[in-house]
């Protein structure tokens, strides 16, 4: 039996040259199919997986109780410092507790080549910032000087907006910033500028923080420094590890694009079957008296059932190939941008990863399956006699 | 047999073929549906808003807020009629639901946006009630409020004086938008402005940002430079543009949306184009001896390749015309669900029908041509 299909097969294989054109609408329509899918998770997939890399187990993220998000929260100077006084926070060679008070703001700069402004992240940091990011190298010109309006700006904004670059001047509430240097760090904060914080708090008239960052000793010191914190009256605050808090803000983003992947490619799919039942009976008609040969000549039913269903899987893989193809020429690695939880424009690629290609091509197999399933029924079913007499 | 019925009986004589290639371009116009529905949410979809009023906001970023001291200096300016603030009110309904909630004077807002349609004593309520708030029809069908409710809506911004972040606002009016365009913009609460600057902790005199109506349409741009100018090279320098393109620039953050949706419709579009181009050209090679005896019996080159073309014209249309259909209910129902304001409405469909006869010609122009230019002696012959 297995023979015979294989007999069978490799005889519908090697026709289908001669066929192209009906072979094609398969082999195009798994592509489409799979190449929207791919993309469209390649996205979520990206924007995840930067946030995901951006925040570090051991460091602590204090907001305000119940701002959920740093553009919300505020922090006065006093609450600033008993957050980095508190016990379990690393201190230095000077003795000094290793902390950031933070704040953030916003300002709309230009996308490159569009004239709407679009939301950028301004972060005031302390000297410590650096500390806390290992990740961020300061790859062209300097580090900001305290006290100074010196901006240094990530390297997702400074190609992706207008007046980010190198020497430019950012101009915002009455005054002007100068860009002194560009910093690299492969995740979220690539998408932020930054700042002296006293400067930042001047110009902006804030006399608070928005967040407060803290070295810890390691990741599992975080429940005791959160117990420290909630124990203290004159806080209210929540405390998250920076990881668990980048994490968070990827949630909404995933589920959005999981349900638009899923409803495309859902009516994609359907609209493939169709097409690919069409195909294969159309294939299956076109061979009906070589199919009714095979089977007077000793051919038993289940090798032509196999063989159809393996024809209509080969087109559906190689479809199916074509269009994860398609989607990492096109799209891996491709620079975009949307809106984080602060309200701001938050930058990262494309990312088309093996288990994405993995899955677009099971999704191939099986739609490839039920186009073929059909035909290969009636190909099996198809009274012999009548199909020698026919055409 | 009239020629339509012709056209017909051809169509219907291999019905699985014929089926399956009605589902594919159903399921195919499904798609285009709610995808330009979604395309035209995110470009042109702030059209209806038109020219009128003027946002003013912070150069800096909107998140910024202006402050109230500014108002008389925005009043002052010749073309406004009439102004409002609203500041956002950072919402939060339950343990983790955002709502857009903003603060705002009764009376203002009730000037600017005419297009907001309360009663009456609605109006006055709000006016009158210090802790009054009133929401949108879709907002207050979602949640199940009721006037004479008291909501509970906590904020992730701003704290009351006593330091707790837990607010609850008086239900006293529902409001509904003019035409369906703006019904789908009921989903907006607002609260009493007086009573939020003076009972948050973070003291008061934010406007957020400012709505201004005009006397004039057309005088937009110099209003808009004239308040611009006023306040260059003040701390609160400002940016003011009409609400068209504040509208159109929000939805623009969100991302490349547009450039997505555009990459998903071509390979949409182009899958679909193949599978019915295959499928008529086989119906025509299959046929070929038939349509020579048609030619034989008298039938014009031209009304064979009629006959070719209104075939292919029948099934883009026909699938063409439910798939739209399922996707305008479709499209009604996520828009009605109030979490999304897609519609799939007249303008899609004229797009809709324009790529259906594109469609049309694309796949049937062919296989048509390739009909009429048929040898009557050569096809009979087989060859």
């Amino acid at each position: 039996m297995l023979s015979q299909t294989a007999a069978i097969t490799a005889l519908n294989l090697k026709s289908i040259p001669q066929r192209w054109g009906a072979s094609l609408v398969i082999v195009v329509g798994l592509a489409g199919v799979v190449a929207v899918f791919t993309a469209l998770l390649a996205m979520a997939e990206g924007f995840q997986s930067t946030l995901k890399s951006t925040g570090r187990e051991d460091v602590a993220l204090v907001l305000r109780g119940g701002s959920s998000a740093e553009l919300n929260s505020g922090l006065g100077r006093e609450q600033v410092t008993l957050i980095k006084q508190a016990p379990g926070v690393v201190r230095d060679a000077a003795d000094q507790p290793i902390g950031s008070g933070e704040m953030i703001v916003i300002a709309e700069l230009l996308r490159v080549g569009e004239s709407t402004g679009s939301n950028i992240t301004v972060r005031g940091v302390e000297p410590s910032a650096f500390a806390l990011r290992p990740q961020v190298k300061i790859v062209e010109g300097r580090a900001f000087q305290t006290g100074l309006r010196e901006l240094v700006v990530g390297r997702g904004v400074s190609r992706q907006f207008e007046g980010a670059k190198l020497g430019q001047t950012l101009r915002m509430r009455g005054s002007d910033w100068t860009v002194v240097g560009v910093f690299e760090s492969g995740d979220a904060n690539e998408s932020e500028l930054w700042a002296d914080v006293e400067v930042a708090q001047s110009t902006f008239n804030r006399q608070g923080y928005s967040s407060v960052r803290v070295q810890l000793a390691d990741k599992d010191a975080i429940e005791a420094y959160k117990d420290a914190l909630t124990a203290d009256p004159r806080l209210n605050v929540d405390v998250e590890s920076e990881q668990e808090y980048y994490s968070g803000q990827t949630r909404d983003f995933r589920r959005t694009i999981g349900a638009l992947a899923g409803v495309v490619t859902a009516i994609m799919g359907l609209g493939a079957i169709f097409a690919a039942l069409n195909t294969m009976y159309a294939a299956v008609a076109t061979r009906a008296r070589e199919i009714a040969t095979l089977r007077a000549i000793g051919f038993g039913g289940l090798p032509v059932v196999a063989s159809v269903m393996i024809e209509s899987l080969v087109l559906a893989l190689i479809g199916g190939a074509i269009g994860a193809a398609l989607a990492f020429l096109l799209f891996n690695n491709l620079a975009v941008s949307t809106l984080g939880s602060n309200f701001t424009q938050v930058v990262f690629n494309f990312k088309v990863t093996p288990a994405l290609v993995g899955r677009g091509l099971v999704i191939a197999v099986v739609i490839g399956m039920i186009g073929g399933f059909l035909p290969a029924l009636r190909a099996a079913r198809m009274p012999v006699t009548t199909a020698l007499r026919a055409a | 047999m009239t020629k339509t019925g012709f056209v017909f009986a051809n169509l219907f004589r291999k019905k699985t073929r014929t089926t399956l290639t009605l589902l594919s371009v159903m399921t195919a116009f499904l798609l285009f549906g709610l995808l330009q529905a979604v395309n035209v949410l995110f470009s042109a979809g702030a059209d209806f808003v038109g020219a009128t009023r003027l946002v003013t906001q912070a150069r800096v970023s909107f998140t910024t807020p202006l402050p109230l001291r500014m108002l008389p200096q925005i009043e002052a300016v010749p073309g406004v009629d009439k102004v409002m603030w609203q500041q956002w009110f950072g919402a939060v309904w339950q343990e983790n639901t955002s709502l857009v909630f903003f603060a705002a004077d009764p009376q203002r807002m009730r000037a600017v946006y005419p297009e907001y349609v309360m009663s009456d004593e609605q109006w006055k309520a709000f006016d009158a009630t210090r802790t009054g708030m009133i929401v949108g029809r879709q907002l207050a069908e979602k949640y199940g409020w009721k006037i004479g409710d008291k909501v509970p809506i906590a904020s992730n911004i701003f704290p009351q004086k006593d330091g707790s972040k837990a607010w609850a606002f008086d239900l006293v009016g529902i409001y509904d938008g003019k035409d369906e365009e703006w019904q789908r913009q009921t989903n907006v609460g607002w609260i009493n402005f007086a009573y939020f600057d003076e009972a948050n902790q973070f003291g008061s005199g934010r406007a957020g940002t400012y709505t201004l109506k005009l006397a004039d349409p057309d005088q937009a741009e110099q209003v808009a430079q004239a308040i611009d100018l006023m306040f260059e090279n003040s701390p609160d320098e400002t940016k003011t543009q009409t609400e068209r393109d504040f509208n159109i620039g929000f939805l623009k953050q969100i991302g490349d949306i547009g450039l997505i949706v555009r990459w998903i419709l071509f390979a949409v579009f182009f899958t679909l184009l193949l599978v019915v181009g295959n499928t008529m050209a086989q119906s025509v090679r299959e046929r070929v001896p038939e349509l020579a005896i048609l030619k034989t019996l008298g039938f014009s080159d031209g009304s064979v390749l009629g006959f070719v073309l209104a075939e292919a014209l029948l099934i883009c249309v026909i699938g063409g015309l439910v798939g739209m259909g399922i996707a305008t209910f479709l499209g009604n129902l996520v828009g009605s669900s109030g979490n999304f304001p897609l519609a799939v409405d007249g303008q899609v469909w004229i797009t809709g029908i324009a790529a259906m006869l594109f469609m049309s010609l694309a796949v049937g122009l062919l296989p048509a041509l390739r009909a009429q230019r048929l040898k009557i002696v050569d096809a009979l012959a087989g060859r």
